[in-house]
């Protein structure tokens, strides 16, 4: 019972073992392996397209995989039809009974389970309490609001103590401060109950703030996977690097490479980076900056990173500024600066210099 | 509202209204006035109806072809709209194309097809002779059987529609979150799918129903006089027997019992909605 008490119900270990799902010629999923430990809070982040709800709705029992195998505590449940499986689900738009109220929509899973209303009433009541429902029992899910909604459709699916909790793009309807309010929610949630939540969406916000482990997925294949700040800081791939936040892309030529790092040359700027390159000397290699790593100063910087630009137009968001930057050699760049400290009079066809460290950037693979 | 504006909407459904007048209001009262004054003025014709045996006959006769009717039709058109709403937009298409089909054969020829399939020297009773299942031809036309064929038949579409309409309105999602929840398909469906698709049942029972309570040439024809309905006996007392005091006064009580059914379910749900005008 979703008691609120901290590990006294270790969540389930889910393994895809290269898992397909092929519509006509299109693979949808492909070959994709992922194991996801017991109790983590795992994001299945990707575009449309990307093969993210497919494999959700493998996991729910919904879709039939074309190919592979779906292991529960490597119990196969790939041929499990949904209903047997015990699993939660919140879906996209609820998917709330509407000739039902809030409590017999929680009721139904144990209904179904054969446990009699009166016989549930207290499980019903603490669910409801868990998502702070409590005095909305007896009302139509019509009456109420979109958040309001999205928290019973999570008091249904936990109900019944699934052994996963599985949610696609259970925010996306919502407003944007709701959206952040339910962000913290579910991670509190989590963290009390231990249960594995497998969680889609295409919002990288969402994705970051929440997950334990991202997996990113691409035309149904898996592009990268980690933590939060591991991909954000490691991106692997250009794809990555640009859809999991905004980053600038240089490409350059390796010029010089040293024990720590190696040179490279930009439309004639000679510049500098961490690491090993993948390549070897004069080939091309493909540099990430996220924008937030770039400083910028009216006067020529120290680092050792460093060309000129001129602003070609920025925005004010209150807690930074957000500006694009024309240079010679990179073209257009984009830098965020936190705006109490800007140091640079933001006016545009301003000329400004950017700088950053050798290890604020990271090279990436072209795909 | 401006006022000159109101005076051209009422301009605007004037004809209409006219008509209505004319060709439909006037002929009611008309048909309510002869039952109350003829032969002599008063009750007399309403009071057959408690009187005379053969009366109450063809009533409980007619209600009783009715609610078999109504039943039979909406349980088999329930099956034809949920089949429709599951399969492919193809599919779909084609069995639409052959509901609606029925509707371009007139009710009379649709009923000679019947009598015609279903009588002594018939195709069904000869093929089921031949296979050696009978040894003497079954009795399935001028009786309640076949008068109960040929009204679902006709009724069919009438009951696949509104369901129809109905289910598309309904959330597939739903029946996937209950079975996510741990439902058999069974249990989803009469604990999600079926509730929600009542007002299309309801809608079609009421339509069927009331089409079914007046319902003429098929009884007649398929009845071949010997299952008399409402609205044959009607006939037969305006243009054979002449007492129109009599015919009348069946036809408003007709028209009473199908306000008096829509009554009976309004209290229940609300034909509004169930009717779409809501």
């Amino acid at each position: 019972m979703p008691d609120g008490s901290n590990g006294t119900r270790s969540g389930h270990a889910l393994s895809l073992r290269s898992l397909s799902k092929h519509y006509g010629s299109l693979a949808a999923v492909d070959n994709v392996d992922l194991d996801i430990p017991h109790g983590s809070f795992l994001t299945l982040l990707g575009p449309s397209g990307s093969g993210k709800t497919t494999i959700l709705m493998s996991i729910a029992g919904f879709v039939e995989p074309s190919g592979g195998q779906i292991l529960l505590d490597d119990t196969d449940i790939t041929r499990r039809p949904p209903d047997k499986r015990n699993f939660g689900m919140v879906f996209q738009g609820y998917a709330l009974f509407p000739h039902m109220t809030v409590a017999e929509n929680i009721w139904f899973p144990l209904k179904v389970r054969g446990i009699s209303k009166s016989a549930a009433g207290d499980k019903i009541r603490a669910a409801l309490e868990l998502v702070q429902l409590g005095h909305l029992a007896d009302r139509y899910p019509s009456q109420l609001s979109g958040g309001q909604q999205q928290r019973v459709a999570l008091a249904r699916a936990l109900v019944f103590e699934p052994d996963l909790l599985l949610l696609d793009e259970p925010l996306s309807a919502l407003d944007k401060k709701l959206r952040a309010d339910l962000q913290w929610e579910l991670k509190s949630l989590h963290q009390r109950l231990g249960t594995t939540f497998i969680y889609v969406t295409h919002d990288q916000e969402e994705a970051l703030s929440m997950s334990d482990e991202i997996v990113i997925l691409r035309d149904g294949k898996i592009e990268q996977q980690g933590g939060p700040g591991l991909l954000y800081e490691k991106p692997a791939t250009r794809f990555v690097a640009d859809f999991l936040g905004k980053s600038n892309f240089l490409t350059g030529k390796i010029t010089e490479i040293t024990a720590d790092g190696f040179a490279y040359d930009v439309g004639g700027h000679s510049l500098v980076q961490d690491g090993k390159p993948a390549a070897s000397l004069h080939d091309t290699v493909l540099v990430a900056l996220r924008p937030e790593k770039i400083s910028l100063s009216p006067d020529r910087s120290q680092m050792p990173n460093a060309l000129q630009g001129r602003i070609s137009a920025f925005n004010y968001f209150g807690a930074a500024y957000h500006f694009q930057i024309q240079t010679e050699g990179l073209g257009e760049v984009i830098a965020t600066v936190p705006a109490w400290t800007c140091a640079i009079d933001p006016t545009v066809g301003g000329e400004i210099w950017l700088g950053w460290e050798p290890n604020a950037s990271v090279t990436v693979r072209e795909s | 509202m401006h006022a000159s504006l109101s005076r051209v909407y009422w301009l605007l459904i004037a004809p209409a209204v006219l008509l209505m007048l004319v060709f439909y209001i006037y002929p009611l009262v008309q048909v309510l006035w002869i039952s109350v004054t003829d032969p002599v003025p008063g009750f007399g014709n309403y009071m057959e109806l408690i009187d005379r045996p053969l009366i109450h006959r063809i009533w409980i006769t007619t209600l009783r072809i009715c609610v078999i009717t109504t039943s039979i039709t909406v349980i088999a058109g329930y099956a034809v709209a949920y089949a429709m709403a599951q399969v492919g937009e193809r599919q779909r298409t084609w069995m639409m194309f052959c509901l609606l089909l029925t509707f371009w054969l007139s009710v009379l020829i649709r009923a000679f097809a019947w009598v015609m399939l279903l009588r002594t020297q018939g195709i069904v009773n000869t093929g089921l002779q031949e296979m050696g299942l009978i040894d003497e031809p079954l009795r399935l036309v001028r009786n309640e059987f076949g008068v109960i064929v040929g009204m679902v038949h006709f009724m069919l579409p009438l009951a696949v529609l509104p369901i129809y309409s109905n289910m598309t309105g309904i959330e597939a999602r739903l029946v996937s979150a209950a079975r996510g929840l741990g439902a058999s398909p069974f249990e989803a469906f009469f604990n999600i799918y079926l509730p929600l698709s009542k007002p299309g049942i309801i809608a079609a029972t009421i339509l069927v129903f009331v089409f079914s309570l007046g319902f003429f040439i098929t009884p007649a024809l398929l009845g071949g006089g010997k299952v008399v309905m409402i609205s044959e006996y009607i006939q037969v007392s305006f243009e054979e027997t002449l007492r129109w005091g009599q015919a009348t006064m069946l036809a408003s009580t007709l028209l009473f019992s199908v306000l008096l059914s829509l009554a009976l379910v309004a209290r229940f749900v609300d034909l509004k909605k169930v009717f779409g005008a809501r």
